[in-house]
């Protein structure tokens, strides 16, 4: 692997990391499958792209692209929770209808940043190239999200989210309305992907009604490699493993593609398939491993 | 204190298997009653506690709880006045928690809850003083998932959640019998004890008659949903088994049944 996709891994497994933190909430906090996110994440590059071509601070630009993720996700929350409609449905039907929302905010089903001011431009402004900014900013932006979500899913609200998607039978008996800690969690998850979505658009320089396809997967890959290599009871070290997982996920799939067996190489259109046996093998290694303990025991 | 009044609950109305489960029942539960609930399969016991709690929304009459009318309120929003244990132990606590976040849960019902840290260092202190009260040992493992308790332990913790902050009324259904009977009696003894310090307003469900004899200032018998035994005083403690069976026969023409009824 080059330094030039070493780094570029990197920071994709940080912008991208985002994502994954938001799909760990709804998937692993509230056990709500939550597809939403392949709509959610263009929708945040749609508005930001919109919002910076008419001038917007690029980091200004990130607030209403969260804001439109926020509701996004409640959308989802509320087909489930008030019109009772299963929550994979909910959130797939809110994914569809995004497409056509995020055509009519951008007038177009794609939106070019080029000569746009972005979020890397004040570090490019310190002569850093992009292989080190990308990473630096990312990297500093998901680190202290990471910290924002550890403090606070251990606040009396974070600690009643948790609950929610534990035990919502105990739950309701301690005083909580699961609808509305259902809602805000799916909000606040699609607030990250959303978030992701407006810097990957700046980064790439383009937003594309198309750039969510499949991304839900790569989120829960990652989140399942994270939880392999550093499965951890508490919900801090969780959180971590989420993001390591992202940031492996990204070097392992830069790594498969740079792999020259003889004549066959990977392009980028066989990442679906990898992910896939990524999946699998994270799904398959626990029980590969009690197996292989317990032939060493007898 | 608590009303029901002409409460009626059908399940599966309107098809061919419409259940009437709750019949125009009327009770009132006065302050600090510990009343033992017993009845047959099937009589409406669970049902009627799921009413107070809110869990099931009758279909016609009213819950009133210390003159306000709930009929309406979902179970979330009564719970601020209602402490519960269920019969199945996992359904009170949450396993992915620790020891003390559950606590801390249960210290905030019926509070708004905001972005204060869920556990801080006195919710701590006063967290090992009350886990003490239950003699178990849990007090030195606060940080302890909770999955990681024997149904037992966490029954003992879903009791103490339950009244944490004083409830206007504790509903117990049937909280000892998913239990092996020694951590049955722990736990019963615990209730008692409970119950009594700090003289709550109870209504615990049992099918153990002996125990329903024994416990409580009255006792409340159901039948196909409607209460057809209501003893409390003098008429309660001289009670026997026997007087209970009889009493039965006499009401209804028929022998008690239900292949879960202890007789002693
Ligand atoms: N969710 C439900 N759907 C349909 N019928 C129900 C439901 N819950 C209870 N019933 C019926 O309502 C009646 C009363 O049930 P309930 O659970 O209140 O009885 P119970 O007195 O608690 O009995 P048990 O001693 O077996 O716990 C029964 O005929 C039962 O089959
Ligand atoms: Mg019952």
């Amino acid at each position: 692997m080059t330094w030039y996709a070493f780094s570029g891994a990197l920071e994709q497994g940080f912008v991208y990391g985002l994502m994954v933190l938001g799909v760990y909430i709804t998937f692993r906090v509230l056990h709500f499958p939550d597809l939403t996110v392949d709509g959610s994440l263009p929708l945040g590059a749609a508005v930001a792209s919109v919002c910076i071509t008419n001038g917007w601070d690029p980091y200004l630009a990130c607030v209403p692209a969260m804001l439109a993720g926020f509701v996004a996700g409640m959308v989802t929350g509320i087909l489930n929770t008030k019109f009772k409609i299963l929550h994979l449905l909910a959130s797939i039907l809110t994914m569809i209808a995004l497409y056509s929302i995020n055509i009519r905010i951008m007038g177009r089903p794609n939106m070019a940043l080029l000569n746009q001011e972005i979020v890397l431009d004040p570090l490019f402004a310190l002569g850093l190239t992009q292989a080190v900014a990308g990473p630096l900013l990312f990297g500093v932006l998901a680190v202290a999200v990471v910290g924002g979500l550890i403090w606070f899913l251990n606040t009396e609200l974070g600690q009643a989210m948790r609950a929610t998607g534990d035990n919502p039978q105990m739950i309701t008996a301690q005083g909580v309305d699961t609808h509305k800690m259902i809602i805000a969690g799916v909000g606040l998850s699609n607030a990250l992907v959303a978030l992701a979505g407006a810097l990957v658009a700046q980064s790439q320089g383009a937003a594309d009604v198309n750039m969510g396809v499949g991304v839900i997967v790569a989120g829960l890959a990652s989140v399942i490699v994270g939880e392999t290599l550093f499965g951890a009871r508490s919900i801090g070290r969780r959180i971590v493993a989420a993001l390591l997982g992202s940031v492996i996920y990204r070097l392992a799939i830069a790594l498969a593609l740079s792999l020259k067996l003889g004549a066959f190489s990977f392009t980028p259109s066989d990442i679906n398939l990898i992910t896939a046996i990524l999946v699998v093998l994270a799904l398959v290694s626990p029980q590969l491993k009690q197996k292989v303990q317990a032939r060493a025991r007898s | 204190m608590l009303v029901l009044e002409k409460v009626v609950k059908y399940f599966n109305k309107g098809t061919i298997n419409e259940v009437l489960a709750i019949n125009k029942l009327d009770l009132i539960v006065e302050r600090a009653d510990f009343i033992t609930i017993i009845g047959s399969n099937g009589a409406g016991k669970s049902t009627m506690l799921s009413c107070m709690a809110g869990t099931i929304i009758p279909d016609a009459g009213r819950v009133v709880l210390s003159d306000r009318d709930v009929t309406t309120w979902p179970e979330w929003k009564r719970a601020r006045y209602i402490g519960r244990v269920f019969q199945d132990p996992l359904k009170g606590t949450s396993a992915s928690l620790s020891i003390e976040e559950n606590l801390a849960l249960a210290m905030r019902r019926g509070k708004m809850r905001g972005f204060a840290a869920g556990v801080s260092r006195q919710d701590r202190d006063h967290f090992r003083d009350r886990l003490k009260e239950l003699g178990l040992g849990l007090e030195n493992r606060l940080k302890d998932q909770v999955g990681l308790l024997s149904g037992g332990q966490r029954q003992a913790l879903t009791l103490l959640m339950a009244t944490m902050v004083k409830p206007e009324v504790l509903l117990l259904d049937e909280h000892t019998a998913a239990l092996d009977p020694k951590t049955a009696q722990q736990i019963l003894e615990l209730t008692q004890q409970v119950v009594e310090a700090q003289k709550l307003t109870t209504l615990m469900v049992t099918h153990n008659m002996r125990q329903a004899i024994a416990l409580g200032n009255r006792l409340v018998m159901l039948h196909q949903g409607e209460v057809i035994l209501d003893l409390e005083g003098e008429a309660k403690r001289s009670l026997t088994v026997d007087d209970l069976l009889q009493q039965f026969y006499a009401i209804r023409g028929e022998t008690l049944s239900s292949d879960r009824l202890l007789l002693g």
